[in-house]
């Protein structure tokens, strides 16, 4: 069974259809990727599924349970975590406190035992550090568990973010264009981790306009255009597909 | 309730209700042409008074309320270019702040300059006990001027903002900044004018309703409060729905005096308006797109 | 680890708070010891205030309102006297779980009231609640809508504690019983009982900032500083954001609360000065000079100025001053994303 699946949905601005009619499933385990010319609709579909937009018609179903419109909070306690475009990290925090946060959803201390210091929120604080630090080591940033992020490199807090995104131990991870801005070495280090993450179990939905990474790391690729899902299928497929040739040879035309 | 009593309310919410509105569309103006609320917005009013009260000692009344919106608009324009225009660049939180404190200022200034006596000004025409009767009414001559000045600021406002120059240019500022100055118009000028505009209309409306409901250094939050609720209640950036709002909050509380102790009196109306920020902050009438509009 | 170092102000409390017998022993006036007893107090409504503002990012110009909450309601309600309805139910309850104080009035009257603890639990509960229930749409209003409610809820309290006879109107209330924690030492103003009371509001103080300095290394107070920094990626992170906001305006609103209620027993009254915009402001400017998301920075600050508010150093100018500060923060600040002077700037985040 897919562990995600996607129907009818759409979404409007005033009198744009910025995604309209979009269905597919994620098979469980996999990488999707989602591509499609600037204006697409990719990152609404993103927003969509992941709560912070609420469609005006379909559904989002994960894992058997309909998460379609629930706030962005509640899907990220079904096991859904997401990385955004432009980076959304704690600046004044260290890396490894934005780390920590990707285990909010994995713990329970609350304010009164935190205010308190009540001695058993020592132990979950010992489990989310720990947790954190293997998230850390995982994407190699170590070295800079100590230092605020807002004065990190570009590539180093994508990591961080990433790294907070595994760190809550999601059954999907939504990647939001995670290649941006980075130079060809850092996105074939991105290809190794996607990779790594997919070892895991972990099923990755990914928005991406780097083509040779698409194409390098996915199971199964959407094609969207105009809000609309114009083709589905393997890569080797996609990369034959007339239509999808067209709306990119015809966007390097013009 | 008779008929007379009703219209005593009526008039006595027409004349409050012109203050609230004139603070309304003084946040207003300032509003559009920076993005900002001016928490001092109340003190304008009451500077306006205050300061005509001094000098209608001194020279005849109709100098003295001209000199009071004068100065006023000046110490608003003055403030902006000393204070403000260095906390515009941290951002729009911090200018709201620095508003508040600056608030605080200008109330302590006028309670030293002025201490905390309650102030008044005479009648622009006639005396305390003159007055005009409607359907048994009495009324004061003044709220004609009340009245009259309200009208006269919003006949006033429109023809700057189509007719002039200067008009057109802030409302070119308020739409787009930066194509504003690409056109040769001064932002911060614009910002400038702004500040002072609406310091000078608070101040005419603070002079004008001086003498019915009286003065004192301390009515500036209060006023700036409702005024800006009555702002946000019409939709921040439109002032036609401000006068409304105005008139109908000034309605409002001026009946509640019939239920409610004169001391609760404030507390009515400002559960009301707490009541309405919470159910639509954008305003009855308003959208985002009615708060990018004109004045 | 990094731990440590953020609990010495703490520390520095507790200590400071058995510095009574040599400095009254220093001065020979008492004079000190009230004026850095209130000081205290007021810091750690201040306190309050830096929570929600530097770390829950909601700006609130209501801290005054819910100081004269604290105070009034538990002045008004260890006054009441009760003995009109010696035979109902209600007073015989509490007269049987030793709720009750007989004592008499400035005539001689016997007097029947409430245990002033009762009162104060009564008064602290009641600002809680009604920041529970104000809390939840005035968190949902951003920026100016969101500092005017505030404003709008001070101005109200304000209003009404000034217009109602029953609360003292423009004179307040005053005989309010002192509030006995231990056979011997309560909180209350009188000379014999100062040095004793400099103790307590300090290591009330010192409490107030344990609670907050622990809140802020905690799982919540990483959450906080998230919601602080990004509401939507906070989100993304599974915290549910309007119930944490909500969450820290009901505490900053207690600790306005119990300050109001302890200065209130301390100096046996409270007027509705207490609750007006200038006293909002006041706390405002604090937390903004202290560098907003700083708690020692707060507390240094609240201290300080409220010290020398009581000690006349501002004088006419008193009011004024606070509405310097907060203009001269607000135009000498960093700017970008920084929020307030950080006068006491931390290398590291955690703390800070």
């Amino acid at each position: 069974m897919s562990i995600l699946e996607v129907s009818g949905l759409s979404r409007s601005f005033g009198g744009l259809r910025a995604v309209d009619g979009v269905g597919f499933d994620a098979e469980p385990n996999r990488v999707t990727a989602v591509i499609g010319p600037n204006g697409a609709g990719k990152t609404t579909l993103f927003n969509l599924i992941a709560g912070s937009l609420a469609p005006d018609s379909g559904r989002v179903v994960f894992d058997g349970s309909d998460i379609t419109g629930l706030k962005p909070y509640r899907v990220a306690r079904k096991g859904i975590a997401r990385t955004f475009q432009a980076i959304r990290l704690s600046e004044r925090m260290t890396a490894l406190e934005n780390v920590m946060l990707g285990r909010h959803v994995r713990s329970r201390a609350g304010f009164p035992s935190g205010m308190l210091a009540a001695p058993w929120t020592r132990g979950e604080e010992r489990s989310i550090r720990e947790e954190a630090m293997k998230a850390i080591e995982l994407l190699g940033i170590a070295d800079y568990r100590d230092r605020e992020t807002g004065g990190l490199p570009f590539g180093i807090q994508r990591s961080v973010e990433l790294a907070r995104a595994i760190a809550s131990e999601p059954r999907l991870l939504l990647l939001d264009e995670p290649a941006s801005g980075l130079n060809i070495r850092e996105t074939r280090a991105l290809a190794g981790l996607i990779a790594l993450i997919r070892a895991r179990g972990i099923t990755i939905l990914v928005v991406e306009h780097d083509m040779s990474l698409v194409m390098d790391v996915s199971d199964e690729i959407v094609v969207l255009n105009f809000g609309r899902k114009i083709a589905q299928g393997n890569p080797r497929d996609i990369q034959a597909n007339r239509e999808v040739i067209d709306i990119y040879l015809g966007e390097e035309d013009a | 309730m008779p008929l007379e009593l009703i219209l005593q309310y009526v008039f006595s919410g027409l004349v409050y209700g012109s203050i609230y509105a004139a603070v309304a569309i003084g946040f207003n103006i300032i509003y559009n042409a920076t993005g900002i609320i001016n928490f001092a917005q109340g003190e304008f009013a009451m500077l306006g008074g205050m300061t005509a009260s001094t000098l209608a000692g001194l020279v005849p009344l109709w100098l003295a309320v001209t000199a009071a919106v004068a100065l006023t608009a000046a110490s608003g324009a003055a403030i902006e270019r000393i204070f403000l225009r260095r906390v515009a660049r941290a951002g729009v939180l911090k200018m709201i702040v620095a508003t508040i404190g600056l608030s605080i200022l200008i109330r302590e200034t006028a309670l030293l300059a002025w201490g905390e006596s309650v102030r008044t000004l005479p009648f622009f025409s006639g005396n305390e006990v003159s007055s005009l009767s409607f359907l048994g009414a009495h009324f004061s001559p003044q709220v004609f001027w009340v009245a009259g000045s309200t009208a006269l600021i919003m006949a006033g406002l429109t023809a700057f903002f189509k007719f002039t120059l200067m008009g057109k240019a802030m409302r070119g500022c308020s739409a787009n900044r930066d194509g504003a100055s690409i056109c040769g118009i001064d932002p911060g000028r614009m910002v400038t004018i702004a500040f002072g505009m609406s310091a000078g209309i608070g101040a005419l409306a603070g002079c004008v309703v001086a003498p019915l409901t009286q003065t004192h250094y301390a009515i500036g939050a209060e006023l700036a409060i409702k005024g800006f609720t009555v702002a946000a209640f019409g939709g921040l950036g439109n002032s036609v729905a401000a006068v409304i709002a105005g008139l109908a909050l000034g309605m409002l509380e001026s009946f509640s005096t019939a239920f409610v102790p004169e001391a609760y009196k404030d507390v009515v109306t400002l559960c009301v308006l707490l009541a309405l920020l919470f159910a639509k902050p954008t305003g009855l009438f308003g959208s985002r797109a009615a708060s990018m509009k004109e004045y | 680890m990094a731990g440590l170092k953020r609990y010495l102000p703490v520390l520095a409390c507790a200590l400071c708070a058995f510095l009574a017998p040599p400095l009254l022993a220093a001065t020979k006036t008492a004079y000190l010891l009230t004026q850095l007893t209130m000081s205290a107090y007021y810091a750690l409504a201040s306190l309050g205030l830096c929570a929600l503002m530097g770390y829950a990012g909601q700006i609130s110009l209501g801290q005054a309102g819910f100081f004269a909450i604290g105070g009034y309601a538990s002045s008004f309600i260890s006054k009441v006297d009760l003995s009109p309805f010696a035979s109902g139910g209600f007073v015989k309850f509490l007269g049987f779980s030793g709720l009750l104080v007989r004592g008499a009035d400035a005539y001689g009257k016997a007097v029947l009231s409430i245990s002033p603890w009762v009162a104060c639990l009564c008064a602290v509960l009641l600002a809680a609640g009604i920041a529970a229930f104000i809390g939840t749409p005035v968190l949902r209003l951003k920026g100016h809508y969101l500092a005017m409610a505030t404003l709008g809820f001070g101005i109200i309290i304000e209003r009404i504690v000034r217009g109602t006879q029953g609360l003292g109107g423009a004179d307040g209330l005053s005989g309010v019983p002192p509030l006995p924690i231990l056979p011997g030492l309560a909180v209350t103003g009188e000379r014999a009982a100062r040095a004793a009371n400099f103790t307590i509001a300090w290591l009330v103080l010192a409490l107030g900032l344990l609670a907050l300095v622990n809140l802020v290394g905690s799982r919540a107070g990483r959450a906080l500083r998230a919601l602080r920094d990004g509401e939507e990626a906070a989100g993304a992170t599974g915290i549910d954001t309007s119930r944490y906001k909500l969450n820290v305006f009901v505490i900053g609103a207690v600790y306005a609360a119990v300050a109001g209620v302890l200065l209130t027993h301390y100096n046996g009254s409270i007027g509705p000065g207490e609750a007006n915009f200038a006293k909002s402001v006041r706390y405002v400017a604090i937390v903004a000079v202290g560098g907003m998301a700083n708690l020692s920075g707060t507390l240094v600050a609240g201290l300080v100025l409220n010290f020398l508010s009581l000690r006349g150093v501002f004088g006419r100018f008193d009011d004024a001053v606070f509405g310097i500060i907060l203009v001269l923060v607000m135009v000498f600040a960093p700017a970008g994303k920084e929020r307030g002077l950080q006068v006491f700037r931390r290398r590291k985040g955690a703390g800070g």
